[in-house]
């Protein structure tokens, strides 16, 4: 099958979604270097940002500008889910809620959950420098 | 003793340490720097599986897919945690850094055993991910049911 290179290289759609995303990483960074919030925290208050984001319909826009640029931080992922949860309710109400946001990512969290172990399998031993 | 302004290196060091240094521009930048070319593959890739005839939905659960198979491949083989060192929250917002905090801890209590060691502490960071992620997405979506719209439509 034949693939249109300048579409997969579209620069303008990559420059939207390098400086969205490195803007997004910039407001993690500032809270790691400002906040002393530990890095799980920052993890956590990044994908329940997302899922509100989502839930309001503002993050979506941002998605539609940025493409991977906002899917690919973790508010995507919160994005993902909230989607998922309300698609899910418009197809099957009440049960949706509960199905469809673990529905809509569920390659990613079970891809995490496989590769996750599977190179923690195949991981040498370190030594701890700190 | 050697003269501060003798060689190159030695006058470096020296200007470093007598300016104020400001280590949160410079964190802010490699953090912006190295989260854009995260997310830039991630587009690449995506653009790669429209192109390939699939829908949006699948596109991004692929690229989740190989950005999460990437990360912790490289945090087993210790690569991914050089590149955070650098990147900061540049390799850690992005999905990777959801993939490194499973690896991680799973890696560091491997002596623990394979079950109750990997497979329990796979999730000491990515746990709560879960929990927040999803509950926040019930929540949205119970109240999607109760008020039947985004709240941004009722703008």
């Amino acid at each position: 099958m034949g693939i249109n290179w300048a579409n997969v290289f579209d620069w303008m759609m990559l420059l939207k979604c390098f400086v969205t995303g490195g803007i997004i990483c910039i407001i993690g960074q500032i809270l790691i270097d400002k906040t002393k919030l530990t890095p799980a925290r920052i993890l956590v208050i990044f994908v329940t940002t997302g899922a509100i984001l989502g839930g309001l319909g503002i993050y979506k826009y941002l998605v539609d500008f940025a493409g991977a640029g906002a899917t690919v931080p973790l508010t995507g992922f919160g994005y993902n889910l909230a989607k998922g949860a309300i698609e899910g309710v418009k197809e099957s109400g009440l049960v949706g809620a509960f199905v469809g946001g673990v529905k809509a990512s569920a390659g990613g969290i079970a891809a995490a959950v496989f590769f996750g172990y599977l190179a923690a399998l195949i991981s040498k031993p370190k030594m701890k420098k700190q | 003793m050697t003269n501060p302004l003798e060689t190159k290196q030695a006058y470096q060091d020296y200007v470093d340490q007598k300016s104020p240094n400001s280590p949160i521009l410079k964190n802010c930048f490699w953090a912006f720097i190295i989260g854009g070319i995260i997310c830039s593959i991630g587009q690449i890739i995506l653009n790669i599986c429209k192109e390939r005839g699939l829908d949006t939905q699948t596109s991004g659960t692929i690229v989740s897919i190989i950005l999460i198979g990437l990360a912790a491949f490289l945090t087993g083989l210790n690569l991914f945690n050089k590149l955070g060192k650098i990147a900061g929250a540049g390799s850690l917002i992005p999905i990777t850094g959801f993939a490194n905090s499973i690896v991680s801890p799973a890696m560091e209590y491997k002596s623990e055993g394979y079950v109750m060691g990997v497979g329990g502490k796979m999730f000491t960071v990515a746990g709560p991910v879960l929990v927040f992620g999803i509950s926040a997405s019930i929540l949205v979506g119970i109240i999607y049911l109760i008020f039947n719209t985004q709240a941004i439509t009722l703008v």
